[in-house]
């Protein structure tokens, strides 16, 4: 089982990291603890440095400066030991494609003193069909559970997971969620990286929004949404030109107005004030309504609200 | 054993391998193919019947006493119009005066040829006694052959081509597809994975020497004389050698059509200048020192010393040498430029 100290002792600290490429800097001074147990969540647009940060936390990027201990472990001293301890999956990774499923399981734990079998890795993640099948013939969402199935056979007490479910659809990053999910109730410590809001807010315990290779908010999902002073966001289309939107500005418990391709968005404190409110006032304008959707904050909303920008822009 | 990662890694390239049909093809079945082609193309032929014509009867009988010549008695005009054509070598035909007038094209070898058989055969015909009999004792021995020359250049070739496009392809694959990446975030020991390259082509080479030895010693009778031994060092330390320069050529690049340009660059020359086809005898003096330095080269030399004139092991130190520096220098250079991502 993970964690073979104190269960409040971290996983993985990191202590003001930076690692700059030729014309950028990737990551910019950051500061990480994750907990032994925990789920952590890296979150943040493409560009943000989330994949730099982990892979100088995975010991494949040497940072230019700064401290990374894992298990009490640190790379320049202990890579040998901390290799066999950690379940790494890349993003991008194509494994070989005429190799089947179970040869590549087989290869990779191969390479780890410990660890379930390949074919007790393959009912993990549920491949048991695809078993004999070659890594060409899978699907997206097959290969993703194979690269996790890759991640486990060591039996790691730390997973690192670099965009799990990007370019999946719909139906396997749910599967994917319930894996990790699995992972999480089982006791294993996770970090992982993703630009989904919504994968954050469901698989983790603590998220790090990262912008421009600096985190600018950490917490629990619930903090940081309680953070902004807004739970919910109203957002209204009308077909006129003639709309004021002072008068919207100035209704009681609007945090903030936007307009974004021809919509406004009201982030309000109390739903069952601002929509009457809302109703009131368009009224008031004559302004005919043709849309109206609310809907609870959320990390995306956070986002927006520390840099004004959507995690998908680019 | 079968949980050991050299082990697994091996069964990896071995895979891969034996699962690309096009590779199972190019590396095996194309050298053979290529070495029947061309030993029967240049077979060495009994001396040619010449076809010739001549234009009265008188002529063509006195000319078909010679056995090497085939002739056709035909009309003035047509003879000319076939000499003309190349449909016959040669024409006899009458002067007035009484002597014979041979029409052909002297820049031909086939013309010059069947002038000096027409003549003797006409000469003879009109009661000419050679002064001296000379008898023929026919010899024709195996190792003297196109094909025995080739079978050795097409092995050093093949052992070549495959190290690198073998391991340049298959590293340079494995980088652009971040599986290098992925495999260094294992615990697996480095030198691992490229030692299992090493194993895979060592293991290959059994195929790559044996099978066009085998073929070209029952098809053609291609001789061996030197000792197997000495045959099998030299294939291996050619393989090595080459694996090194595959692994040079892998050993940053991030993409297949720069891997190939870069292959290309190193083969091709080689190709033209070590001996593969035709002997670098060829070329000039001057470069012959750089040409024997060439890796190719050393394989081919060695290969073709011990098959055809027998030589062992310490005639074939030069060549040794040559590989072995080719080897270190190679190696050392890949081991400090090598990227794993």
């Amino acid at each position: 089982m993970p964690g073979s100290e104190s269960a409040a002792k971290a996983a993985v600290r990191v202590r003001n990291l930076r690692k700059a490429y030729k014309d950028v800097v990737a990551v910019d001074g950051i500061d990480l603890e994750v907990l032994s147990g925990e789920c952590f969540g890296l979150l943040g647009p493409n560009g943000a440095g989330k994949t730099t940060a982990i892979e100088i936390c995975e010991g494949l990027t040497e940072p230019d400066s700064g401290d990374v201990e894992l298990l009490g472990l640190r790379w320049k001293s202990d890579a040998g030991r901390l290799r066999q301890r950690l379940g790494i999956q890349l993003q991008e990774t194509q494994l070989a494609e005429k190799i089947t499923v179970l040869e590549t399981l087989q290869l990779f734990r191969s390479f780890f003193r410990q660890g379930p079998g390949a074919d007790a890795a393959i009912g993990v993640v549920q491949l048991e069909e695809k078993r004999n099948a070659r890594v060409g013939s899978l699907s997206g969402g097959q290969k993703q559970r194979l690269a996790l199935a890759c991640a486990l056979v060591g039996d790691p007490d730390l997973l690192f997971l670099d965009e799990p479910t990007t370019g999946l659809d719909p139906q396997a990053r749910r599967q994917l969620w319930e894996l990790i999910e699995q992972f999480k109730a089982a006791g294993r410590t996770i970090l992982l990286t993703t630009h989904y809001m919504d994968e954050a807010e469901r698989l983790c315990d603590r998220v790090a929004i990262m912008d421009h290779g600096k985190i600018i908010a950490q917490g629990t999902p619930r903090e940081l949404i309680a953070s902004i002073g807004v739970e919910h966001v109203v957002e209204f289309s009308t077909n006129s030109m003639a709309l004021d939107l002072a008068g919207v500005r100035g209704m009681a418990g609007v945090r903030n107005v936007r307009s974004e391709n021809g919509a406004v968005l009201l982030q309000v404190t109390e739903l069952h004030r601002a929509v009457p409110a809302l109703l009131e006032e368009l009224g008031r304008q004559r302004v005919p309504l043709t849309e109206l959707r609310t809907h609870s904050a959320t990390l995306e909303d956070v986002f927006v609200h520390l840099t004004g920008r959507h995690l998908r822009d680019e | 054993m079968s949980k050991h990662p050299l082990f697994q890694l091996t069964l990896l390239r071995i895979r891969e391998f034996v699962r690309e049909p096009e590779a199972l093809f190019w590396s095996m079945v194309f050298p053979i193919a290529l070495a029947a082609g061309l030993g029967i193309a240049f077979r060495n032929q009994p001396a040619a019947v010449l076809k010739i014509a001549a234009v009265t009867p008188r002529l063509a009988e006195a000319l078909r006493q010679e056995k090497l010549l085939d002739v056709t008695q035909l009309p003035p005009q047509l003879a000319e119009q076939f000499v003309r054509t190349g449909k016959v070598a040669l024409v006899a035909e009458p002067a007035a005066d009484g002597s014979v007038v041979y029409r052909y094209d002297d820049t031909n070898p086939e013309g010059r040829q069947a002038r000096m058989l027409a003549d003797q055969a006409i000469q003879r015909a009109s009661g000419r006694q050679d002064p001296v009999t000379g008898s023929d004792r026919i010899m024709r021995e195996p190792g003297s052959r196109y094909i025995d020359f080739l079978i050795p250049g097409l092995i050093g070739m093949g052992i070549m081509g495959n190290s690198i496009w073998g391991l340049g392809f298959a590293i340079v694959d494995a980088r652009r597809k971040k599986l290098l990446k992925r495999i260094v975030a294992t615990p697996m020991p480095k030198h691992y994975y490229l030692l299992s390259f090493l194993l895979w082509r060592l293991i290959l080479l059994v195929a790559e020497v044996g099978v066009p030895l085998a073929f070209g010693a029952l098809v053609f009778g291609v001789p061996m004389r030197g000792p197997a031994l000495a045959l099998i060092g030299m294939s291996i330390l050619g393989g090595l050698t080459f694996s090194a320069l595959g692994l040079l050529v892998a050993s940053r690049v991030r993409t297949i059509e720069a891997v190939s340009g870069l292959a290309n660059l190193i083969m091709v020359p080689m190709w033209v200048v070590s001996g593969v086809f035709f002997s670098s005898q060829r070329f000039p003096d001057l470069v012959q020192p750089l040409i024997k330095a060439l890796p190719l080269t050393a394989v081919i030399d060695a290969l073709r010393g011990n098959m055809l004139q027998g030589a062992g092991l310490a005639q074939m130190a030069p060549q040794a040498g040559v590989l072995v520096a080719w080897l270190v220098v190679c190696f050392g250079l890949a081991l400090r430029l090598f990227r794993w991502r």
